[in-house]
């Protein structure tokens, strides 16, 4: 994805698009529907998916909270909740073991598909990113629009699933076949709400390269760009060419659930007692290695945008630029490419051959140094700098300590000799949540905090966000540490009731300190819920650039309007030029020319 | 403005040329046309001569990849576009050689441990 | 919304040298070559891992009818070419041939489908349905998703012929750029079946 480098950026065109735009009808307001519901202005997508994300991750962070329940007390009726969910689902108030199997899959599904995605790259993506790079909305507004609205219905069939007979798809988030083949009517819809969601992901993936290289303002060159575009614009590759083989996979399993091929079932293939009545031939391991294709450069789009969001925080809450900017962005770029050649370390336990499972270590190794080296050029870039513990930066400084464990458990799972042993294990579960809870998510609270005032022209609460970072901090801390423990002592994920083993009860009593944590986590998102309504009323007013910051967004009015400048932006300079010695401020800001 | 006058200055390439010269595109059009059609003969034809399989795999794959060589060239026009467009095609070909390889050298490398393969 | 104007729609970027439209659909086809490229691996991932192929017995050339797949191939390259032809009418400034050569693009397509039906219904007539064995599973879904793309092609074309067209008065380049952008997605569907035909019934 090498872009040219361009010393000039010329004219975006404003002042002489006439043939461009066929239908002008300038200043004329739009009907209600138009403007808030079926909109494509990418500012109102952009809260939409925001909006949309925010729902799903406390739903989905609900399903884990009564899996928490199940671990911490085996068996046992689950007081009042029980009552809701039904007598299918939690007979006696006791949770069903397929129940238990809906809720892990659903979660993981939800979480990262429906949540966190969405959030990063549908929510601070199409809101943040035309903004800064100076364009009046995306390439292709309308794509966006259908983007979103192909998003929702993906979403709301997911939920679907819940309620067919079955229940919701029971087989992992992973959904390997053979079982998932052979699952109850919710992985039919798992499958079919993947295909929109994929699709939506696709259209705006597309959207996003287009807008970033097409769209930057005057005087916007490549190197000039805030890395948080640079990582967006390799995150949106990550999903337009990592996606389609999932899609392919999805169809491909639709094809045996619903059109009785048998693209993933084996031959000779036994079911409660009876041998499966199929044509048989297919490979299982198929699945694996078209899901792991779009599943391991997913994690990547996970983390990119959170980098992005991190990035731009601690430049203007330390003062000072970025350290190491050209290696960030050298080093992004290399960690989007060798995302596409790590895949089939999901897949050590197989039963693959040496060759291949050298090959996969020796790339998972070597993604491992972009990772260390972005992480450093953020710590340098605190060192020496006039820090300003604002909520974003809190939740930001704290990434980076949470996003290293994350990254450093996951060593030993990238080696084959002791993934042996970790695979499958709580330590897994140890080692992804740490990245991507008190990982992206903080990011993405942080970026919450950073960009609220930029889209509704208020401050959110400084003492509810710094009260809702610490107890969300220690609480998240308590969640995920102990399972790495948990998993040391061999206790497999995915499993119904730990003390049915002997080394699952040696760490049951984890299970209870994880659950109050989760339950203590929960709790403390009250503070950040309360607070992002409240402020939309009373939150204090702002400006166009409260933060003091150097980055175009911070030009157009809080909150922008239709084409989101008053006058054409223009870029003077590096994106974040603070303390530049000599000038009257602490901040240079790229759109103001000089002497100002 | 003409919204007319735009196309009298016909380009492919972005290069403005009069509508004669582009009429010599038209012409590799046609041949182009002409060679697939041809092509897609020889490649039935071969195909009846039941040659041994990795030998008959070779040459239909290799006339079915000059097929979309032309196709991709000429009728898309591949042969004069921008640096971007071939940047990003590069990069996808990569990822489709990965995609096509990885997988089965994965599976393959040790037939004779793989559980639950075909039969 | 109505007043945002979106630089280089229809003016090719100073520096990239392409409008946004052709940008966006080369990468649509990126995406493509992906989706099908997954395919063709999960094809010869089955098919290596099979004793023997076809599952049961005989050659692929025996069980799949050839002619009508080589009458196919030759409906959608000459659909190709009247799609450039197409296109090429509308940089001469020729609306009425676009419409004569994309008519034709449209009926080819429509030829192309209504063969490959009579291929489906015998197929199912002998019994000889997805779940049959693998080669069919394969030769119904490969197939099968690049019938839907012509589906997507046959809509996005006839869209173009019939009140696309209008566009023509008020912006001929930015139709003709349409046409094209569509005409790059044709060729594509095309190229598909370039490789699907001889992976399928040939070897």
């Amino acid at each position: 994805m090498s872009v040219e480098t361009h010393a000039h950026a010329n004219g975006n065109g404003h002042a002489h698009d006439h043939g461009d735009h066929g239908h002008g009808d300038h200043g004329h307001e739009l009907p209600f529907w138009r403007k808030y519901i079926f909109s494509v202005d990418h500012k109102v997508i952009g809260i939409q998916y925001t909006v949309t994300a925010l729902v799903f991750l406390m739903f989905g962070f609900c399903l884990m909270m009564l899996m928490r329940w199940q671990l911490a007390y085996p068996g046992q009726p689950m007081p009042v909740i029980a009552k809701w969910i039904g007598e299918t689902a939690m007979p006696g108030g006791v949770m069903a073991p397929e129940f238990y199997n809906q809720l892990g899959a659903m979660h993981g599904t939800i979480m990262v598909f429906l949540g966190v995605v969405p959030l990063a790259v549908g929510g601070f993506g199409n809101f943040v990113m035309p903004l800064q790079i100076g364009a009046p909305d995306m390439a292709f507004p309308r794509i966006n629009l259908a983007s979103y609205w192909i998003f929702l219905p993906g979403c709301i069939l997911m939920l679907c699933g819940f309620f067919v007979p079955g229940g919701a798809a029971q087989s992992g988030w992973t959904s390997y076949p053979p079982l998932s083949d052979l699952a109850t009517t919710g992985q039919t819809v798992w499958l079919l709400a993947m295909v929109l969601i994929i699709t939506s992901s696709l259209l705006g993936s597309i959207n996003f390269i287009v807008t970033i290289v097409q769209m930057r303002a005057k005087g916007l060159t490549f190197w000039r760009l805030p890395f948080f575009v640079h990582a967006q614009l390799v995150t949106a590759f990550l999903l337009l060419l990592a996606f389609p083989p999932l899609e392919a996979a999805s169809v491909l399993q639709l094809m045996d659930r619903l059109a009785g091929t048998s693209f993933f079932l084996p031959s000779g293939l036994v079911v409660s007692g009876e041998q499966l009545k199929v044509a048989g031939g297919g490979s299982p391991l198929l699945w694996q290695h078209l899901f792991w294709f779009l599943a391991h450069p997913e994690v990547y789009v996970l983390i990119l945008p959170a980098l992005g969001i991190v990035a731009e925080v601690i430049a203007n809450n330390t003062r000072k630029p970025l350290w190491g900017y050209r290696l960030l962005v050298y080093s992004v770029i290399f960690l989007g490419f060798m995302s596409f050649v790590v895949w089939a370390h999901h897949m050590f336990m197989t039963g693959m051959g040496t060759t291949m499972s050298t090959f996969f270590q020796t790339t998972t190794m070597i993604i491992s140094i972009p990772s260390v080296v972005i992480v450093t050029c953020m710590l340098m870039s605190l060192y020496g700098g006039n820090i300003r513990f604002t909520t974003p930066m809190l939740f930001a400084t704290a990434f980076l300590p949470m996003f290293a464990i994350g990254g450093l458990t996951g060593l030993p799972l990238g080696l084959t000799a002791s993934d042996i042993y970790l695979h499958d294990t709580f330590y897994v579960i140890g080692h992804f949540h740490y990245v991507v809870a008190p990982g992206t998510l903080f990011a993405l609270f942080a970026g919450i905090y950073y960009w609220y005032p930029k889209a509704t022209g208020r401050q959110m609460n400084p003492t509810l966000g710094k009260i809702h970072f610490w107890l969300s901090f220690i609480a998240i801390n308590f969640v995920f540490m102990p399972m790495f423990f948990q998993g040391m002592a061999g206790l497999s994920r995915r499993l119904y009731d730990p003390t049915v083993y002997a080394h699952g009860r040696g760490v049951q009593e984890l299970n209870v300190v994880i659950s109050m944590g989760a339950w203590a986590l929960g709790v403390s998102q009250i503070f950040f819920i309360i607070n992002f309504f409240m402020s939309l009323k009373n939150g204090e007013k702002v400006l166009e650039n409260p933060w003091n910051a150097t980055t175009l967004e911070w030009a157009a009015p809080s909150p922008p309007g239709h084409g989101n400048f008053l006058t054409e932006p223009v870029v003077y300079r590096e994106p974040y030029e603070y303390s530049v010695p000599g000038h009257a401020n602490d901040y240079s800001p790229q759109f103001v020319a000089e002497g100002k | 403005m003409d919204a007319h006058s735009e196309t009298s200055d016909v380009s492919v390439d972005g290069h403005h040329e009069s509508p004669e010269e582009f009429k010599k595109h038209l012409r590799s059009y046609y041949v182009v046309f002409v060679a697939l059609l041809c092509l897609t003969a020889v490649t039935v034809g071969v195909a009846e001569l039941k040659l041994a399989r990795p030998i008959a795999i070779t040459v239909a794959l290799t006339i079915a990849t000059i097929k979309a060589g032309l196709v991709a060239a000429v009728f898309m026009h591949l042969i004069s576009e921008k640096k971007v467009i071939i940047a990003v095609l590069a990069l996808t070909a990569l990822f489709f050689a990965l995609v096509m390889a990885l997988p089965s050298l994965t599976l393959y490398e040790h037939r004779h441990v793989i559980a639950g393969m075909g039969n | 919304m109505s007043d945002t104007v979106i630089p280089y729609m229809v003016k090719p970027h100073p520096v990239t040298g392409i409008p946004n439209g052709k940008f966006g659909i080369w990468l649509f086809l990126a995406s493509e070559v992906m989706l099908f490229g997954a395919l063709f691996s999960s094809y010869v991932l089955i098919r290596s891992g099979a004793p023997h192929w076809p599952p049961e017995g005989g050659l692929s050339s025996e069980i799949l009818d050839v002619p009508k797949a080589t009458f196919n191939t030759a409906v959608l390259i000459t659909s190709s070419i009247t799609m450039v032809l197409a296109w090429a009418s509308c940089k001469l400034g020729n609306l009425g041939k676009f419409k004569l050569w994309m008519g034709i693009t449209i009926a080819l397509s429509f030829v192309f489908l209504i063969v490959k039906y009579f291929e489906y219904a015998h197929k199912f007539e002998l019994g000889h349905t997805p779940a049959h064995d693998n080669f069919y599973a394969i030769y119904f879904t490969m197939i099968g998703l690049h019938g839907v793309h012509i589906i997507g092609g046959i809509i996005v074309n006839t869209y173009l012929l019939t009140w696309g067209s209008k566009l023509w008065k008020t912006d001929s380049v930015h139709f003709t750029n349409r046409v094209e952008n569509a005409g790059l997605y044709w060729h594509f569907v095309d190229l598909v079946w370039i490789f699907l035909f001889p992976s399928l019934y040939l070897l």
